[in-house]
């Protein structure tokens, strides 16, 4: 088994890395953004805290990163194969299903450690960010860990839109989330209704989870934000496995 | 013997449409057998379920008597679909060596390239291939895991007639490799040249199944074409014809007496012009084998 799933994992990843319209907008995209917002005001410490905007703004692009990567890469990767009939001819061959799901995680996971592996030096050497190794440490695995409830909701997305509307789904609703989640500026900044609704946005609870690992102050505990990601992953891998389910007996049955 | 691939009294329903109703199919080892059907006879359908892609909604079906689901059974099994997709992004060469490893004892990779001709293309990705490009790469696909039982489903559709010409001598020098070969198909031309033995599908039902030869023999041997404006059925009444067909004034029919009929048409009064009489090759045989 392991030959095929090195095979596989190569030949997911190529799929991926060969598609500038994913592979350079996840790896450039969130330096993009830290260019514009985060260097300007790097050095700027936040209010009531010894954390520093730079620092700050690492941990939302790391959160924003690694999520949009696993949204992405599953959802419209899946999308794309049910579009173009691929999924039937896999379907014929004798691929175990569970090599096929396996390589592409790895291969997701890999594209997300590359987008950290770019964003983290550029925040240290363009935007002084200076950690406890420590931090940078607990910040990648964080962000990779709390990544999987996305994974899920990529999977979902991918089996309920058809090849266009997953793109259009996925871009309408990301980086407007990603707004009302503080990502961008703290949540304070945010408009009164929004700021209500953010604590229960989970890319916002993801995003505590970054901003507690620089340092900065973040509202409730660490073990609230792990509980309420799990929620959110049990509620997306539900959503997925319906959807999954609802088209194996469409088109496999 | 052991059967290849056997559909048991296999009954399909999507939804309210019966598909198949209670087929019964066996194909041996070393095969090689085209399914000839019109549109929506149950080809892909049967093919569907042979492969695990489908289940039968009562009755079996088995590969190598075994659950075509089963891993084991499909890595003996080389697929060429009617509805297909490849990753766009791989290169002709990368996936044929991705679907390689599926399979236990694969071709060599450029051997399944050659097979397909393409060995010009081997380094494009598969987004620069053109729509008979691609098709001959879905053939190396199926290929290249050296399968016992190739099965294509519809596989020159949307090609020119040089490109057809040229895939089913692809297709033979597979069958010559001694491969059970499973082909459906609406072109009459194919299944008589490539198969050994004809299944006529129709409505769900095998009306026939019996080599290339013998299932001609069943209809009348000779086909009479003629154009006679403001011609009706009646005019043949009471004449040895049989699948007829009268369509703005061109008329075509099977028969075993073409003089008889000729002269009774003549003395009838009927003015023909553009008369041909040929023997009658598998399009009319299945003509009037799914004739209603």
């Amino acid at each position: 088994m392991w030959p095929m799933l090195v095979r596989q994992t190569r030949a997911e990843f190529l799929k991926l890395w060969r598609v500038p319209a994913f592979s350079a907008t996840s790896l450039l995209l969130p330096i993009v953004f830290y260019a514009f917002i985060g260097i300007g005001q790097a050095s700027q410490v936040l209010q009531g805290s010894h954390v520093t905007f730079g620092a700050y703004f690492l941990a939302s692009m790391s959160v924003y990163a690694v999520a949009n990567v696993m949204i992405f890469s599953f959802g419209i990767s899946v999308a794309t194969e049910r579009g173009m009939k691929t999924d039937l001819l896999m379907r014929a061959t004798p691929l175990p299903p569970l090599v096929y799901l396996l390589s592409r995680c790895i291969t997701a996971i890999v594209f997300a450690a590359l987008t950290l592996a770019v964003l983290f030096p550029f925040a240290y050497i363009a935007g002084g960010v200076r950690l406890e190794a420590e931090q940078w440490f607990t910040l990648a695995y964080r962000v990779l860990l709390g990544s999987i409830p996305f994974i899920a909701l990529g999977f979902a997305i991918g089996y309920l839109s058809g090849p266009n509307s997953a793109v259009a789904v996925i871009n309408l609703i990301y980086l407007p989330t990603a707004f009302a989640s503080g990502l961008f500026f703290p949540k304070q900044l945010l408009p009164q209704i929004i700021q209500n609704i953010s604590p229960y946005l989970p890319l916002y609870r993801f995003g505590q989870l970054g901003w507690d690992a620089v340092g900065a102050p973040t509202s409730e505990s660490v073990s609230t934000d792990w509980l309420y990601l799990i929620g959110y992953g049990i509620v997306f891998f539900a959503i997925a496995i319906w959807a999954y389910r609802r088209e194996e007996s469409r088109k496999f049955s | 013997m052991t059967a290849a691939a056997q559909l048991i009294d296999a009954t399909k329903k999507y939804g309210s449409v019966e598909a198949l109703k209670g087929v019964r199919l066996d194909i041996e080892l070393g095969d090689v057998v085209a399914m000839l059907g019109p549109n929506g006879a149950g080809k892909t359908t049967s093919i569907s379920l042979l492969l695990g892609l489908r289940k039968p909604t009562s009755g079996k079906a088995l590969l190598f008597g075994m659950d075509p689901t089963n891993v084991l059974a499909r890595s003996r099994v080389g697929v060429m679909l009617q509805e297909s997709g490849v990753p766009q992004m791989l290169k002709v060469s990368e996936i044929v060596d991705l679907f390689r490893s599926y399979y236990p004892n694969p071709l060599p990779r450029d051997r399944a390239i050659a097979m397909a001709g393409l060995e010009e293309k081997a380094n494009s990705l598969v987004k620069e291939l053109s729509g008979g490009q691609r098709q001959r790469l879905y053939f190396a696909l199926a290929v290249c895991g050296n399968p016992d039982v190739l099965f294509l489903d519809e596989p020159t559709v949307g090609m020119d007639v040089e490109g057809r010409r040229s895939f089913i001598e692809r297709i033979a020098e597979f069958a010559h490799m001694g491969k059970t070969v499973v082909l459906t198909t609406h072109y009459l031309e194919e299944a008589d040249q490539l198969a050994r033995r004809v299944i006529v599908i129709d409505r769900g039902v095998v009306i026939a199944d019996a080599p290339p030869a013998e299932i001609k023999s069943k209809v009348a041997g000779k086909r009479v074409r003629f154009v006679a404006p403001a011609v009706d059925e009646k005019v043949l009444q009471g004449l040895p014809v049989s699948a007829v067909t009268i369509k703005d004034g061109s008329v075509q029919l099977l028969t075993n007496q073409p003089e008889a009929v000729l002269r009774a048409l003549f003395q009838r009064g009927v003015e023909i012009s553009e008369l041909e009489v040929s023997g009658a090759d598998l399009e009319d045989a299945f003509i009037a084998l799914t004739q209603h």
